[in-house]
């Protein structure tokens, strides 16, 4: 399985960013293997639509998790129709630190409907 | 004729300025008025009449399920995220197509085609005799401004006379109504903020090959810094309006200064002879 973590940098040391869409990296983690990798967000600074287009990027590296603060409402439609479930984590971690609460399954999923 | 009328900053005069001139002008000629600030129109609340709407639609992308191979194409081109391809589907969000129609043209399968879809409604009055005022009006919750804009514009034409009532700042809405326009009058204020925006907008004038001149409303009497910038840049003081009570007084109820008090019909008649390029 493959599971998303919005980040201020890369790596999984990183600070976990609130936003979705707008998060500065996309860390992706192989639960299997175990290995990560971080994307720059090329679409930071999009002048719009930048949530339906962020949910292309997961679906195509083939994410089924995203774990992030919160979505809006065009990234939430998009998510339900790619079958990615969203899971919030608010706390001031690091994405090693969110993957963790969601493996101890602490996190509450975020409504896509 | 085609006068635009422009600010930069928001609350400087536009409206007044464009109804007063209106009503000045239309006591002996046909004038259109046509209100561009599509998001807040406002024109209509100085001269009420029951309206004929027409509606304003932009093509949207609808996707052929049965041609569709999801190979992504459109998603992957459309930069406002109005197609998002999915697992096993292509999303399509309207309200964020800008109808560039790119989508339809790098579907490599025929599946996209374009339907239209309402996003707003041009509004037809003729409030006096002389007069016809035309409104943009766009939906809440859509972007697409110019597509009503250009819409209003349309209605307009063929008439002698017209004024366009511009929306506040200098992106794509102002840009679609000054474009096409003979002269253009920019408002200001005497403020710092009302100078900063009236150097913008008179950029946006110059750019589009538009000539301007510029009308200076709730004049303080200190317009110095604003008199200065338009000798520097040619661009001539058309008028003047004071910052006055009474003047306001009449403003907030509904009413036109040019109709209401004396002397200001005259002064809007001077306005529109001293526009660059008119001759009465």
């Amino acid at each position: 399985m493959i599971i998303c973590i919005t980040a201020r940098a890369s790596g999984m040391d990183a600070p976990v960013e609130q936003r979705f869409a707008r998060a500065p990296y996309f860390v992706f983690v192989d639960t299997e293997s175990g290995k990560s990798e971080s994307i720059e967000n090329p679409l930071i600074s999009a002048a719009g639509g930048a949530g339906p287009r962020a949910v292309q990027l997961l679906s195509q590296a083939g994410a089924t998790v995203l774990i992030t603060g919160q979505v809006g409402g065009n990234a939430a439609r998009a998510l339900a129709a790619g079958g990615i479930k969203a899971y919030a984590y608010r706390g001031s971690g690091s994405v090693a630190d969110a993957l963790a609460e969601y493996t101890a399954r602490n996190l509450q999923p975020i409504p896509l409907s | 004729m085609r006068i635009a009328i422009a600010s930069g900053k928001g609350g400087t005069g536009k409206s007044t300025v464009a109804a007063n001139l209106a009503w000045a002008l239309s006591r002996s000629r046909d004038v259109t008025l046509v209100d561009c600030d599509v998001e807040e129109p406002n024109l209509h609340l100085f001269f009420p009449a029951p309206a004929t709407d027409v509606p304003v639609t932009t093509p949207n992308p609808e996707i052929d399920a049965a041609r569709c191979t999801l190979c992504g194409e459109c998603g992957k081109f459309c930069r406002f995220g109005a197609l998002a391809v999915v697992k096993d589907c292509v999303l399509t969000f309207p309200h964020l197509c800008h109808s560039c129609g790119g989508c339809t043209l790098v579907c490599p399968h025929g599946a996209i085609r374009e339907v239209p879809r309402t996003i707003g409604r041009v509004s037809c009055s003729r409030p006096l005799s002389r007069l016809v005022l035309i409104s943009g009006v766009l939906n809440e919750g859509e972007v697409q401004a110019p597509a009503v804009i250009r819409a209003a514009k349309v209605l307009a034409e063929g008439h002698p006379l017209t004024l366009y009532d511009a929306s506040p700042g200098t992106s794509c809405p102002v840009i679609e109504t000054i474009a096409g326009s003979d002269a253009c009058i920019l408002v200001t204020e005497s403020t710092p903020f009302g100078l900063h925006d009236l150097s913008l907008a008179a950029e946006v004038a110059e750019k589009l090959g538009t000539p301007a001149g510029v009308v200076i409303n709730r004049s303080n009497g200190q317009d110095e810094a604003t008199v200065a910038f338009c000798r520097e840049h040619g661009l001539p003081v058309l008028m003047t309006i004071p910052f006055s009570r009474e003047i306001a007084a009449v403003q907030n109820r509904g009413g036109l200064i040019s109709r209401d008090l004396p002397g200001w019909e005259e002064r809007f008649a001077g306005l529109f002879r001293a526009i660059p390029g008119v001759s009465p």
